[in-house]
């Protein structure tokens, strides 16, 4: 397993170096060129229907991809007082949906308290979970909370195999998250009828594109119930961003540019037309204000006069925002497109 | 290195359309509609591209369809097993050959 990149002092640990190399390396045409060329540049809002909350980089996994950077020695966490601004500021608004991730959300102290309040505010609570938090002693009840609070879970599993998903989340991790994915069935979730929403997210292992997410989705179905006796309701494929540790890897490996090219030449205008930070707000776990969760981790905050921190909340202002970009974005317009919630078009 | 094959010369295979457009369009009409899905899905066409590509020793194909079948949900189980299917076809079609070498042997032997 692969350590954070900050904890090796990486030079890709600074946001400012992975910008300076997505901006200066490779032949391929810079993002904004590809939008102007669509009719998109500059690129606004169209509203606010996701409210996504990263409460921090803690998280107990180093998976190679991880755009974040997270892991069991990061210590950047949400404190109280930001959660409570983030509930203040959502009780302004009848945003419907609160997304929350990490790192593993779970661990971080205030998530119970904004799962409960976000419920109490009747809005439709995600939790973005890596799986094997469920089995970590201290979380020993997250599974019956999320199923108490009706919270939807939307969980990595990158292959119905273990050698793919170990290579990509860790030695040990694909037994562990059937064994999560178990439990969470016997609670409901993810079962015919029920209300426990249960969704998988597949990233490729690997610089390639994810598959059409309803071929995959229908091989992961046939092959988790067929191995393992398991059953989920969707499956969303998420193209690998080309940030962080993931862009570690294309570096280290010579994948950087045949990448790019590829996410370039793939630039798919009507996926670039609805693109998740469209109608998404992101808060980072020290209160800062966002477009997207890869903006926030290449820290290019919510720019062109729009408020930017969460205690200046202003629902208005931020419906029409214009968005920042940059070529780290090719990563969503790509073939059919990729979003927290899978392809776009 | 300087090499016959240069990987980068696959993106420069629409250059064939140069010489002939009617007969290049018609091609990658027909070639677009051999891989889209129908009787069989997307991804068994890409894996049987890849044992052909290895059948016929293309290396532009190999690379190719060695991302198209990741691309399509793939695993490099899957990939070899279809390469194993060309094998066997290249090698058992040698071997069926055998017999012809048998009759031959036999024609002239006493």
């Amino acid at each position: 397993m692969t350590t954070s990149l900050q904890s090796r002092a990486n030079p890709l640990a600074s946001p400012a170096e992975q910008l300076r190399v997505l901006a200066t390396n490779g032949h391929f045409p810079a993002f904004e060129a590809k939008m102007a060329a669509a009719g998109l540049d500059p690129l606004h809002a169209t509203g606010i229907t996701v409210f996504q909350i990263n409460v921090g980089k803690l998280c107990n996994q180093t998976c190679a991809h991880c755009h974040v950077d997270a892991g069991p020695d990061r210590r950047e966490v949400m404190t109280q007082e930001t959660a409570e601004a983030c509930i203040r500021a959502l009780a302004q608004t009848d945003i419907p949906t609160v997304d929350i991730t990490g790192g593993a959300p779970e661990l971080a102290p205030c998530f119970r308290w904004l799962v409960e309040q976000s419920r109490a505010l009747g809005r439709h609570v995600i939790d973005r979970c890596n799986l094997t938090i469920l089995l970590v002693p201290s979380q020993a009840d997250l599974g019956e909370f999320l199923a108490c609070h009706q919270v939807e879970i939307i969980a990595s599993l990158p292959y119905f195999r273990a050698a793919q998903t170990d290579a990509q989340r860790g030695l040990g991790v694909f037994d562990k998250s059937i064994a999560a994915l178990r439990k969470l069935n016997a609670l409901g979730y993810g079962r015919e009828g029920s209300e426990l929403l249960l969704n998988l997210v597949y990233n490729p292992v690997g610089a390639f594109l994810p598959p059409r997410q309803e071929a995959i989705e229908a091989q992961f179905k046939r092959e988790l119930q067929r191995l393992y006796g398991i059953v989920f309701n969707r499956l969303y494929t998420i193209t690998n961003m080309p940030i962080s540790r993931f862009l570690e890897f294309l570096l280290a490996t010579e994948n950087y540019e045949a990448y790019m090219d590829r996410l370039a030449s793939a630039f798919n205008p009507e996926a670039a037309a609805g693109v998740m930070c469209r109608y998404t707000l992101s808060v980072g776990w020290e209160g800062t204000l966002y477009d997207c969760d890869f903006n926030q981790m290449l820290e290019l905050p919510i720019g062109f006069g729009a408020p930017h921190h969460i205690r200046d909340f202003d629902a208005a202002a931020l419906h029409s925002r214009r968005i920042v970009t940059a070529n780290h974005c090719y990563g969503c317009t790509a073939g059919a497109g990729s979003s927290c919630g899978g392809t776009i078009s | 290195m300087e090499t016959y094959y240069h990987p980068h010369d696959l993106s420069r295979f629409a250059e064939m359309g140069q010489g002939n457009k009617e007969l290049w369009e018609k091609f990658l009409q027909y070639y677009n509609a051999v891989f889209a899905a129908g009787a069989l899905t997307e991804r068994e066409k890409a894996l049987v591209a890849l044992g052909v590509a290895h059948a016929v020793q293309c290396p532009y194909c190999i690379d190719a369809y060695t991302q198209s079948c990741l691309e399509k949900g793939s695993n490099v189980e899957e990939m070899t097993e279809a390469v194993h299917v060309a094998c066997a076809i290249r090698g058992g079609a040698s071997l069926v050959h055998g017999v012809q070498m048998r009759n031959v042997a036999q024609k002239l032997s006493m």
